[in-house]
């Protein structure tokens, strides 16, 4: 945790109060989100017990596994999500702009300009907690392998059409939701936490209830009292007022509540297949009273969830994350033609030469982040400053110098006096320095030395942003009396190295993988006919 | 390195030493295997067999890729090959930047240095950092390469320069700290190639015929250190010093005041470990009161005309600014540190990261405690490669500056990693090796209120 961080969870400490950690909103938020609040069952992995999901809050669409130990229904369950999501997913899909870019030609290995499609929008999944977005990674590699009578007409459990289909797309979004800064799938706890610091633990803010209460107390209570009152407070049936954001459900609930209705559903169920008369108005009134049950722990959390995005609307977006977002749209694009090419599903594990590819891109998207966030809002500079990794400034003299080079290139002195500390001393002289222009560009400079006895002056030699002539162009070099902010670290890191091709991996990483072990669809086992 | 004592205890640590290096050489040059790797505790001269092995390649007439970590190693390697080997022909491969590569490098008139592979073909070694040589496509591979701080390379980059060659020898030091993600690399965890885990962890999973070798004297830990950092550290592969006790002696022109700093630089004269205990307090990480004490500590040692007596000659050698190092967990508490001994009228003494001062050696070394002043015990703060190196990069005395009640702290904060399925358990954890440390100190502990 930074120290700017622990200073603004003491500030709410003292205050009773979530306080800002930005000024700006750092993620982009789609105008219409769809919002997915699942719950699972208790002791069974990947066994939904129902789900509320929608693109409307008023509106949301209640899913509910009146058996979640029944395969059948939990398929049924599926079908209807599917059904729910996919034209959700799928609605963005057409409409596209045109974008050139320069492709590597397979048969000459030179690059050319093509035209591609992008589409103009993605669609964005938003899930209460962090649990949520692995709760969306396990349906989607719960589903993503599963055939359906029409792929596989021996399968002896076909799954409902378009479930496949679905677990490829939910797949996707839970590994996008892995590369920093990505926004195509979101937890509104990370959302909030990114952009408030409240006066309890990074454990605490995963409560969604709580983390609410922080930000945004009732009138006349404090952010302390509105949190210990989400986590704590129970109702006349013993039941919490504010229910975990799931997919966990409370205990309580599931002891006194849920497992006695479902008790009762399958004595109904059995009722039924016994042909008694009046069976099957009982199995109505059982699966009514569960709907009931599941969708009194869902909805305070999918009010919550929307009480969460009207908070994070009300910020102004920042500068770059626009730019963040088309990567999203490339993202969605580029699994949109994946699906439309007929590709297979997403292998189970990654191969060497993938993993190693994924883990670059993530660490260069998390460096790209970071400078990101910190330009874009000065409060997140001011952490990076009081760290030492960035320094704000009046320019106090500029003295005009050129480079020792046949051609002589623009080299000016700017002295900075600052009251910030950044991490440079006398043996870091020629230390990187970057600042952004005002036009967006980039200006890379060194750091040159400490500007004689004057405490907090130092003098910084400009290496870049000037144009290509003997005179910096106009508005590129600071004047005196100019508030500049330079940082230590680089605005637009680059990315690593090219990996070989799979095909090619070397022997230290095990030799090429073998092609049929990987698409091999999931042993079947006795679990799949319980 | 005479020997003398050694005969006394049956270990000949010079023999011991040879005979290992030896198996090295000959399994390098003369097996069957792709690969050969050596594990090298801390100062058991790793860079000596690199340059050694190096040479006997390039005199066999196989041309040789050398793959260091920074930019600094490929320096001093490329430095320490030209002169022990002034005839033989070394390329250094560099970045396009603006100071690429260490000037001190002209001065050999074998090396040649350019940032083109194919400008140094053809010369019997070249040496670069993995960053640049993945940057390069060979048409033909080399028939052979020396991969140095193996463990501190990543998987990943191992892969991106695996086709470079046919065959390697792996060295690195298994003790210290692993190389690290900024970002979650779980859904990769205990695949054979998970691209975080060190390259020797993915080289070995694939390759488990793999002759596996072992350094076992440190000659930079003096007697009174390389038992300790060989148990807490190493505890199943055990190693020695190369110098017996008395071998190594700290002495001082200038009497103790009577002062904490001057009480602990006493203690750890006498016993090669100190440690100055400052009342238990949480603090932030850049704890004003335990940098200054660091600067104090290094502004006294400077003060009392220390001299160091080695193995190296018969007279004391003065303990300079060059020959202390400050060693810390976070990039800020150097800073700050950095910033006390500026104050104090003092330059020239190294303070760095336990990542950056791996691989270095000095005389004394001042330690902020990883824990000092904590109010948790995280898995960055406990991991026992930080702590390992932090420890063993001096040559006679390390002093540790630390808050009282990190036992406690220890105790209150168990490890919670979650335990990954397949992922093979790192022994010992950082929680033992800490304690184990701990205990240790707290026998040469000299507390002091500033």
């Amino acid at each position: 945790m930074s120290l700017i961080t622990t200073l603004a969870r003491m500030e709410a400490v003292r205050e009773g109060r979530a306080r800002p950690l930005t000024t700006v909103r750092h993620r982009h938020l789609s105008a219409r989100p769809m919002v997915f609040v699942p719950l699972t069952t208790a002791g069974e992995a990947g066994a939904p017990l129902g789900a509320l999901v929608g693109t409307e809050r008023e509106a949301p669409r209640l899913l509910v596994v009146p058996q979640p130990r029944d395969r059948d229904l939990r398929f049924a369950f599926l079908a209807e999500l599917a059904e729910e999501m996919l034209p959700y997913l799928d609605g963005f899909a057409d409409r596209v702009e045109t974008v050139r870019r320069k492709e590597t030609d397979p048969g000459t290995g030179k690059k050319v300009p093509v035209e591609v499609e992008l589409c103009t929008d993605a669609p964005q999944l938003l899930v209460p907690s962090g649990a949520g977005l692995e709760y969306v990674r396990l349906l989607g590699r719960s589903m993503r392998f599963r055939r359906t009578a029409e792929q596989d007409p021996l399968a002896p459990f076909p799954a409902p059409p378009r479930v496949p289909l679905l677990g490829r797309w939910l797949t996707h979004y839970g590994e996008r939701s892995r590369v920093p800064g990505s926004a195509l799938l979101l937890s509104v706890t990370g959302l909030l936490a990114l952009h408030w610091a409240t006066g309890q633990s990074a454990l605490e803010d995963q409560h969604l209830g709580a983390l609410l209460g922080w930000i945004d107390p009732p009138p006349g209570v404090s952010g302390e009292r509105a949190a210990l009152s989400a986590e704590l407070d129970r109702g006349e049936d013993g039941l919490l007022v504010c229910p975990p954001a799931g997919p966990a459900t409370d205990p309580v609930f599931d002891n006194t509540c849920l497992a006695p209705a479902i008790k009762r559903y399958d004595q109904a169920r059995a009722a039924v297949a016994e042909g008694r008369p009046g069976a099957v108005a009982l199995l109505r009134r059982a699966e009514a009273e569960l709907r009931e049950l599941v969708a009194g722990q869902l909805r305070p959390t999918w009010d919550a969830v929307w009480r969460a995005v009207d908070l994070l609307a009300a910020l102004p977006e920042g500068a770059r994350v626009a730019e963040r977002w088309t990567r999203d749209r490339w993202s969605y694009t580029g699994h949109r033609d994946r699906i439309r090419a007929g590709e297979p599903p997403q292998p189970k594990r990654d191969d060497a030469v993938t993993a190693a590819r994924k883990l670059m891109a993530r660490e260069t998207a998390q460096a790209q982040l970071d400078a990101q966030q910190a330009l874009d809002d000065p409060l997140v500079m001011a952490g990076r400053r009081l760290a030492g990794e960035a320094f704000a400034g009046e320019v106090t003299e500029v003295e005009m110098a050129w480079s020792e080079a046949k051609v002589p290139r623009p080299r000016p002195l700017v002295t900075v006096v600052t009251e910030d500390l950044p991490q440079l001393s006398e043996e870091s002289r020629g230390t990187r320095l970057y600042r952004a222009l005002p036009d967006g560009r980039t200006q890379t400079a060194e750091f040159a030395e400490f500007a004689g006895r004057t405490p907090g002056a130092l003098v910084v030699r400009l290496t870049g942003g000037m144009g290509r002539g003997k005179v910096p162009d106009p508005g590129t070099v600071p004047e005196v009396g100019d508030r500049v902010c330079w940082t230590l670290f680089e605005h637009a890191p680059r990315g690593g190295p090219e990996l070989p091709d799979p095909e090619r991996t070397p022997w230290t990483h095990g030799g090429p993988p073998d092609s049929a072990a990987v698409d091999a669809p999931d042993p079947v086992t006795e679990e799949d006919y319980l | 390195m005479t020997g003398t004592h050694q005969a006394v205890r049956g270990f000949d640590p010079g023999a011991e030493a040879a005979r290992a290096t030896d198996a090295i050489l000959h399994d390098t040059l003369h097996g069957g295997h792709r690969g050969v790797v050596v594990d090298s505790p801390p100062g058991a001269g790793k860079s000596t067999l690199v340059v050694r092995a190096a040479r006997e390649l390039a005199a066999a007439g196989r041309p040789l890729m050398v793959v260091a970590q920074t930019n600094a190693q490929v320096d001093d390697l490329v430095d320490r090959l030209a002169r022990e080997d002034p005839e033989l022909p070394i390329g250094r491969l560099h970045s396009s930047d603006q100071h690429p590569y260490d000037p001190v490098l002209d001065r050999h008139p074998r090396v040649v240095t350019s940032a083109k592979a194919a400008d140094l073909a053809g010369l019997g070694v070249v040496v670069s950092t993995a960053a640049k040589w993945a940057h390069t496509r060979a048409a033909e591979p080399w028939p052979h390469a020396i991969v140095d701080e193996a463990y501190q390379m990543r998987s990943d980059a191992l892969l991106a320069v695996a086709g470079l060659f046919e065959r390697a020898l792996f060295v690195g030091d298994p003790g210290q700290l692993d190389p690290f993600s900024a970002v979650g690399t779980e859904q990769w965890a205990a695949l054979s190639y998970d691209p975080s885990a060190s390259a020797v962890a993915t080289l070995l999973a694939h390759n488990p015929g793999l002759p596996q070798h072992r350094l076992p004297v440190s000659w930079r830990l003096p007697a009174s250190a390389a038992p300790l950092v060989s148990a807490a550290f190493y505890p199943y592969t055990p190693f020695r010093s190369g110098t017996g006790p008395g071998d190594r002696r700290l002495a001082f022109g200038v009497p103790s005041d009577g002062s904490g700093p001057d009480r602990v630089l006493d203690e750890a004269a006498e016993s090669g470990w100190g440690l100055l205990e400052l009342p238990a307090r949480r603090t932030p990480r850049t704890d004003p009161e335990a940098v200054r004490a660091v600067a104090l500590v290094v502004r006294r040692l400077l003060d009392r005309g220390t001299a160091a007596t080695s193995e190296r000659g018969p007279d004391p050698v003065p303990v300079t600014a060059d020959r202390i190092a400050v060693g810390t967990a976070h990039r800020d508490q150097a800073a700050a540190v950095r910033a006390a001994l500026v104050e104090l009228g003092i330059s020239q003494v190294t303070v760095d990261t336990a990542n950056r001062l791996q691989g270095r050696e000095f005389d004394v070394t001042v330690v902020l405690h990883p824990l000092s002043g904590r109010p948790d015990a995280t898995a960055f703060h406990l991991e026992t490669g930080r702590l390992c190196v932090l420890a063993s990069r001096h040559r006679h005395a390390c002093v540790v500056v630390c808050r009282a009640g990190v036992a406690e702290l220890l105790d209150e904060h168990p490890s919670t990693e979650p335990v990954q399925l397949g992922v093979a358990v790192r022994f010992p954890d950082g929680w033992e090796a800490h304690h184990a440390v701990l205990a240790h100190l707290a026998e040469h502990r000299v507390s002091w209120r500033p």
